[in-house]
């Protein structure tokens, strides 16, 4: 970047370029400050929300049921419905999900169709996720059937993540060179044959980070599942996909909107414990993203 | 898509291996459940909006001041929650506008390409965190940090929401805006510094009229981002539709309401159920459009980029 010295001209008379030196410099700092007050005020909230939940974090508080009483309440039938929603959810979504990408990139011809679908996914992307959940209950919960089970819930989530990862796995698509298909093609592989043993293989790993930053964020996700009806009380684990459940998000929420104190350490200690699965899930897609880089650099 | 080589790859292989016809068809459909789904919730809005508006007529749903569909006293004029949501939006813009505009400029104006590289991933944190997250530190720390400087402040409020909710979007506007400052071509700024421009009146002057229509596609995205948002404000904001402009007292926004019915058992067919998908269709269109505009914009920045 080019200093003020520079660019004030030599004809500038002293003061005025000292002037606008030191005006370019306090909008500098400004400018910086914005870019920093958001995260350290998103830091000092952490840490306070850290030292609310540590004297509540152990081993009873992740292995417990709920309870009306704050201090002997636990996160496990969260914990376990969170697991099984982020297992079916990627089960419905990935196959999908890729499937639709790889259409886009490998089959689509350009045609009005092709143009139709894409519309719409950029158009899903923005949907506010409440209105997904307005859908699943409409849909899932009282039109299939399903009730306010896991099943219903993790259908709607996939809905919610499918643009997500279909636009995550078009772009891995996009980075493995035609000439590699070519080569495929001249080998006198089909065009399917040549997805499954030199495209796919080659951007797995670029696929695997999209669609794990997809589920890092679906399993913080809250109004659609409340949409749906997930329950805010429950004191057993889910044991068939149509079973009622509870998620850690959910939990949390319920926990927040309780007026006594006990119930909010609670709650931020359910926050401390969301927050590490996500950055555990985060952790694993910048090192995939990495292994990735290494390979084809 | 890939045009050029296709059509001969297809007349080679596509008739001679019926499989190949099969998968084709398989990911077709794939691609198709995204107009299913467009299709699956425009219908169900419309189908129960339609239900609503059997029993309650659309002048009093856009002429009424009061929304109390769950009372004794029912009445359904949408306007106190569409106040609730426009109040949170605006506050949230005033925080998010000002700071995203500023480390947008950062970014891509003051900082290197070493901190731009690292700086930009941290900022997107700020949008990755989950809300009900961000509803909790709403409600349960700057409320009473702002009740001390805001008098009169209740425990329930507009204010504290917005101001959370303007960090959450702020990644947006910063990162789109960011996208389309730093895609104004460098010939402007060596232009402008060439006539003896400094620093401050090439970016205020030059660069930020320039990437304008960028930054005004960033800043309605984030308007569609706060419209669409819900458990922060339905944590922190209160669930008391209120047609005011006061920051201060608790309101409810349209996504709240749809989440306050939700968590009661209201059997379908009721007007309560209904409800929430009137007011859900009126949340879709504002952020349809609101989309479209972002999106309008930004195509308009594309074609005009080639410089």
């Amino acid at each position: 970047m080019t200093s003020a010295a520079q660019t004030a001209g030599p004809s500038a008379d002293l003061t005025m370029k000292e002037k606008g030196a030191l005006v370019e410099r306090l909008f500098s700092l400004l400018s910086l400050l914005a870019l920093f007050i958001p995260l350290v005020l998103l830091a000092v909230l952490f840490g306070d929300a850290l030292r609310d939940a540590l004297p509540r974090l152990d081993w009873n508080f992740l292995t417990g049921y709920p309870s009306r009483r704050p201090a002997s309440a636990g996160i496990l039938p969260a914990l376990v419905g969170s697991a099984y929603l982020m297992l079916l959810t990627a089960l419905m979504a990935i196959p999908l999900g890729v499937g639709a990408a790889i259409y886009l990139e490998e089959y689509a011809r350009p045609n009005r169709l092709t143009q139709l679908i894409e519309i719409n996914i950029s158009n899903l992307a923005g949907v506010p996720s409440i209105i997904y959940g307005l859908l699943g209950l409409e849909l899932f919960v009282r039109g299939f059937g399903l009730g306010r089970s896991l099943i219903a819930g993790a259908a709607t989530l996939a809905l919610l993540l499918l643009p997500m990862v279909i636009m995550a796995s078009r772009e891995a698509l996009r980075t493995v060179p035609l000439s590699l298909r070519e080569a495929g093609y001249a080998l006198g592989a089909d065009q399917w044959e040549v997805i499954r043993r030199v495209v796919l293989p080659m951007c797995l790993p670029g696929i695997l980070t999209g669609i794990i930053l997809s589920v890092a964020r679906a399993i913080g996700e809250t109004a659609p599942l409340i949409t749906i009806g997930a329950l805010t009380y429950v004191a057993f684990l889910p044991d068939s996909l149509k079973s009622p459940f509870t998620a850690l998000p959910i939990q949390i929420f319920n926990w927040v909107s309780r007026p006594q104190a006990g119930f909010h350490v609670n709650a931020s200690a359910g926050i401390v414990v969301l927050l590490a699965l996500m950055l555990l899930l985060n952790g694993l897609a910048i090192f995939l993203r990495i292994r990735l880089q290494r390979r084809t650099s | 898509m890939r045009r050029g080589f296709q059509p001969l790859e297809r007349e080679l292989h596509g008739a001679r291996h019926p499989f190949e016809r099969v998968i084709g068809a398989v990911l077709l459909v794939c691609g198709l459940l995204s107009i299913g789904t467009t299709i699956g919730i425009v219908g169900v809005l419309l189908f129960e909006t339609a239900a609503f508006f059997r029993s309650v007529p659309i002048s009093s749903f856009l002429g009424d001041s009061q929304w109390t569909p769950l009372f004794e006293d029912k009445h359904f004029g949408i306007w106190p929650l569409v106040a609730g949501t426009f109040l949170t939006t605006v506050i949230a813009l005033a925080v998010a506008v000002p700071f995203g505009l500023l480390a947008a400029i950062y970014l891509s104006e003051i900082a290197t390409m070493r901190a731009r590289r690292i700086l930009k991933p941290i900022l997107e944190v700020l949008a990755g965190v989950p809300t009900v997250v961000y509803g909790y530190f709403a409600l349960s720390f700057v409320t009473p940090l702002l009740q001390r400087v805001v008098p009169g402040l209740a425990g329930f409020n507009a204010l504290s929401p917005g101001i959370v909710m303007g960090i959450m979007i702020l990644p947006v506007i910063a990162s789109l805006s960011e996208d389309a400052i730093f895609a104004v071509p460098a010939s402007f700024r060596e232009g402008a510094y060439a006539l003896g421009g400094g620093k401050l009146p090439t970016i205020f002057r030059v660069v930020l009229p320039s990437a304008f229509s960028g930054i005004a596609a960033a800043v309605i995205l984030g308007i569609s981002r706060a419209v669409g948002e819900t458990m922060i404000v339905a944590i922190a904001a209160g669930q008391q539709p209120r047609l005011t402009l006061d920051p201060r007292v608790p309101i409810e926004t349209m996504t709240a309401y749809i989440v306050q019915v939700s968590l009661g058992d209201t059997p379908t067919g009721t007007i309560e159920y209904q409800t929430i998908f009137a007011v859900g269709t009126a949340l879709f269109t504002m952020t349809l459009l609101l989309n479209l505009a972002s999106f309008r914009l930004r195509q308009r920045v594309l074609k005009g980029g080639t410089h």
